[in-house]
């Protein structure tokens, strides 16, 4: 993977969506390390306390090479959007979206309390992608919670989805520093499957490209 | 080590700014931190205490607001630094003892932090601090990025020294939580003597006792406190402009607020046409440099969060000086061109832009916005809010709503402030019927629990959470049994500060320095004011329900219900799963069965969700904590539980 010096785009304009409780923060935290490692600035604005609990979450973030950004992102001026949960993708495109952005779905639904009681019903997998399509310019569908389970540990899912924004090659994001940032806070034995994680998404991302 | 003691200055790092406060703190040498948790203030407290012992600080979570800010004062009277932080709300707690820490003035540098949450993002309220400062008459800062909020927070200390006043610096959600870059200045050696001088002249603000009285007298020199900080705001660093010398419109702004305007000008491409002048000192406003940018042009936009404070204080001041500025035009919360009520944003600065420049700006075509919008309703189903998998709060309610249904006297719950507020929506059987303020469930219960005499029977309970108990409930309760009022308080215990990421209270026996303390018992506090106390295990669903049917029909005034079970995220339980659950397709017998799908319909936890194909239930193993709960709410016992071995 070719890593470049600075964003496609100044400034850079992520979000990344799902439910309270999945790990929204810790995986904006790692990838706003990320950035700052290799010398951006970052802004980050995100929701949390009440709405943690089971409600739709989202972190903007804004990647700059200079300067402070507003913590919250325009309408219609994200770049990528990535998603721990299908519809959540949906939800942000219907504020952020434009017809150039990029989105990186995790595949892996977690039913809102309506749709679990029968009062309202979730889209099936190929009807979310097919709305995703017709809003986005590039979608991806990545089984990250699925992949991760099998690795013993669903949030490691996350991390898979930092892999595949890496991916995309659109900000300077790689294996090496991902491998730096988390290696300041895991034990080794951790950083393992973490690094297994990233290089999943990264490959799940290029063997659908 | 924390990040936030790095003694290498110039370095630059990513902070969330409720961190860059405690930076700004710890670089002007503060001693004594205090405050009581709410979002989004929490994070101040809780990175002094990973710092406290190498920075030689003490921290603490009081019972309160008020008595969070008392412990503050007191540091500040014996002449060291100390810094209290709260949310929007816990200032009006504190406001009492505030009232008359203005008048008597202080020592040492005291800073009283308060995050408002606009939008009430968590909250259930969008109370606004800032007025406090111009009826206390206390100076108040506000920082505009996550820089300022370190650099404005080590001089708020310096002001407040030279002014011998407490200064109030006030963030909001977006600022305290977003993150940002932050330069980092020169860390002083920790210190800090503690002396409390009183024998001298009663007036003496250096070495008399400390008090607002006599009022005429401190009410004067409190005043000229207020002018002094004026005359040093007029050359702040913290008010900044950018944009022409003559602006065609001049937009007047502070805190995040701050970011959302240049975003705004920066996306219509007008920042040579418009000026934006940027208050860091927002109380009291400097009057010679409001009046030279208002000079500049005809026409003003004030831009800031829910009520018009900036905007009525920068009338008030335009009108005054009129004669030598000319008249203006004034655009914001009057004319409705800013919305008074929800947080702002770009988008909505933009919107009152377009407005005031005849602009034409859409983010995305029509035809765009529709389809994306249009999808959104109806492929993203609404997403309420819920209790977490395992929360005991779920079974405590299920167990209150069964016996208040069970009872069939229209009994109800008067709500209190916490995660269990969300029982006002059906996650909690929408059981709570008022909610209001910290204690105000047990207060409410208390005078419905005396119209007896005007024909109400209904029974009457209220819940509260084991932080808000110390916190405010102790007095309602005092009263409730003194004027012996017949209610059911039902505490949650959960064993900490959940809704805020666990703080320990005085029901624990360690603090926020993991240092070992007394704890003080709620049921104890329950029995010696002279209530009937109980305590069940609410994931014991039938015990639970039967316990509060029993209280319910005891007349015998005041009857306390104490809930014990940990949060379902707390340290102790996180990483615990007791049992392995799983449905047994042969028993579970679907919409056939006479239940009405009661585990997915009515329970609703997010653990067990419904298979549409095969028309049974299911656990979700990504989900479930594996509390156990829902083995017994099935009435044909198709739910499993296996105890991990």
């Amino acid at each position: 993977m070719a890593t470049r010096q600075q964003p496609v785009k100044d400034p850079y304009n992520i979000i990344i969506t799902g439910v309270g409780g999945q790990g929204n923060v810790m995986a904006s935290r790692v990838l706003s390390n990320m950035l700052v490692e290799k010398g951006l600035n970052v802004t980050i604005g995100e929701t949390f306390g009440a709405s943690q609990r089971g409600g739709s979450v989202m972190s903007h973030i804004r990647v700059s090479p200079r300067g402070t950004w507003s913590p919250q992102i325009p309408k219609g001026q994200v770049d990528v959007v990535v998603t721990l949960e299908p519809i959540e993708a949906v939800r942000v495109l219907a504020r952020y979206g434009n017809p150039s952005v990029r989105v990186l779905t995790n595949t892996r639904p977690i039913y809102p309390a309506g749709v679990i009681a029968g009062e309202a019903d979730y889209p099936d997998l190929p009807t979310i992608k097919e709305t995703l399509d017709k809003l986005a310019a590039r979608t991806w569908f990545i089984d990250a919670t699925d992949r991760a389970m099998s690795m013993g540990n669903p949030i490691l899912g996350n991390i898979m989805m930092i892999g595949a924004l890496a991916a995309l090659e659109e900000l300077p994001l790689d294996r090496d520093v991902f491998a730096a940032v988390l290696g300041r806070t895991l034990p080794e034995e951790k950083l393992d499957d973490n690094i297994k994680a990233f290089d999943l998404g990264v490959e799940m991302v290029n063997k659908a490209s | 080590m924390s990040y936030l003691t790095d003694s290498s200055e110039g370095t630059s790092r990513l902070v969330m700014g409720n961190e860059a406060i405690v930076r700004g703190a710890l670089e002007a040498g503060v001693n004594v931190a205090s405050g009581y948790p709410g979002t989004p203030s929490s994070e101040i407290v809780e990175s002094f205490s990973n710092v406290a012992s190498e920075r030689n600080l003490y921290v603490e979570w009081s019972v309160n607001e008020k008595v969070a800010l008392e412990v503050a004062a007191a540091a500040s009277f014996a002449e060291l630094r100390a810094l209290c932080a709260m949310k929007q709300n816990g200032v009006n707690v504190a406001s009492d003892f505030l009232l008359h820490l203005v008048g008597s003035g202080t020592r040492g540098g005291l800073v009283l932090v308060s995050c408002d949450d606009p939008g009430a993002l968590s909250s259930v309220n969008e109370g606004e601090s800032r007025f406090f400062a111009r009826i206390m008459e206390m100076p108040l800062l506000e920082p505009g990025d996550f820089q300022e909020a370190k650099d404005m927070t080590r001089w708020a200390f310096d002001l407040s020294e030279e002014l011998k006043q407490i200064v109030m610096l006030r963030s909001v959600t977006r600022m305290s939580h977003a993150s940002g870059t932050v330069t980092f200045g020169s860390l002083p050696k920790p210190g800090g003597t503690a002396r409390f001088k009183f024998d001298g002249f009663i007036l003496d603000p250096d070495e008399g006792a400390v008090i607002s009285a006599p009022v005429d007298w401190k009410h004067q020199q409190q005043q000229e406190k207020v002018k002094k900080a004026r005359e040093i705001f007029e050359t702040s660093p913290f008010n900044t402009y950018e944009g022409p010398e003559r602006p065609e419109l001049l937009l007047i702004t502070s805190s995040a607020c701050t970011l959302y305007s240049r975003e705004a000008l920066k996306v219509l491409g007008v920042e040579d046409r418009v000026g934006l002048l940027k208050l860091g000192t927002t109380w009291p406003l400097p009057p010679k440099l409001l009046s030279k940018h208002l000079a500049s042009t005809d026409k003003v936009m004030i831009v800031e969060e829910v009520l018009p404070f900036l905007e009525e204080n920068v009338k008030i001041l335009a009108a005054e000086r009129a004669a030598e500025i000319g008249i203006k035009t004034f655009y914001g919360k009057n004319d409705g061109l800013i919305p008074m009520a929800g947080e702002l944003n770009p988008d909505l600065v933009i919107e009152a832009l377009n407005s005031v420049l005849g602009l034409n700006y859409s983010a995305v075509s029509g035809e765009y916005e529709q389809s994306a919008q249009l999808s959104a309703f109806v492929g993203a189903p609404f997403r309420d809010q819920i209790f977490c998998p395992g929360c005991p709060h779920r079974a405590s309610f299920f167990s209150i709503h069964n016996a208040i249904e069970l009872d069939g006297r229209k009994g109800f719950i008067c709500g209190d402030i916490g995660c269990y507020s969300m029982a006002i929506r059906p996650t909690g059987f929408e059981s709570l019927k008022t909610l209001h303020a910290m204690g105000s469930g047990t207060g409410v219960a208390s005078g419905f629990g005396k119209l007896g005499q005007f024909g109400m029977d209904q029974p009457v309970l209220a819940v509260c959470g084991d932080s808000t108990f110390y916190h405010a409930v102790i007095p309602a309760l005092v009263n409730a049994v003194h004027n012996r009022s017949n209610i059911t308080l039902v505490v949650l215990d959960n064993s900490g500060t959940a809704m805020t990421g666990f703080q320990p209270h005085p029901g624990l026996d360690h603090n926020v320095l993991n240092e070992e303390v007394p704890a003080v018992d709620i049921a104890k506090i329950c029995e010696a004011v002279g209530a009937r106390v109980e305590i069940r295990d609410p994931f014991n669903l039938e015990e639970t329900r039967r316990t509060i049917n029993e209280l319910m029909d005891d007349p015998r005034g005041v009857k306390v219900l104490i809930l014990r079970q940990a949060c379902a995220l707390s340290p102790q339980r996180k990483h615990e799963r007791k049992f392995t659950m799983s449905v047994d397709e042969e028993l579970c017998l679907g919409e056939e069965c006479g239940c009405g799908r009661f585990c997915t319909r009515i329970f609703r936890c997010p653990g067990l969700i419904w298979n549409k194909k095969k028309g049974k239930a299911c656990i979700d193993d990504a989900i479930c904590v594996g509390c156990g709960v829902c083995a017994d709410i099935c009435p044909q016992g198709a739910i499993k539980r296996e105890e991990v071995a």
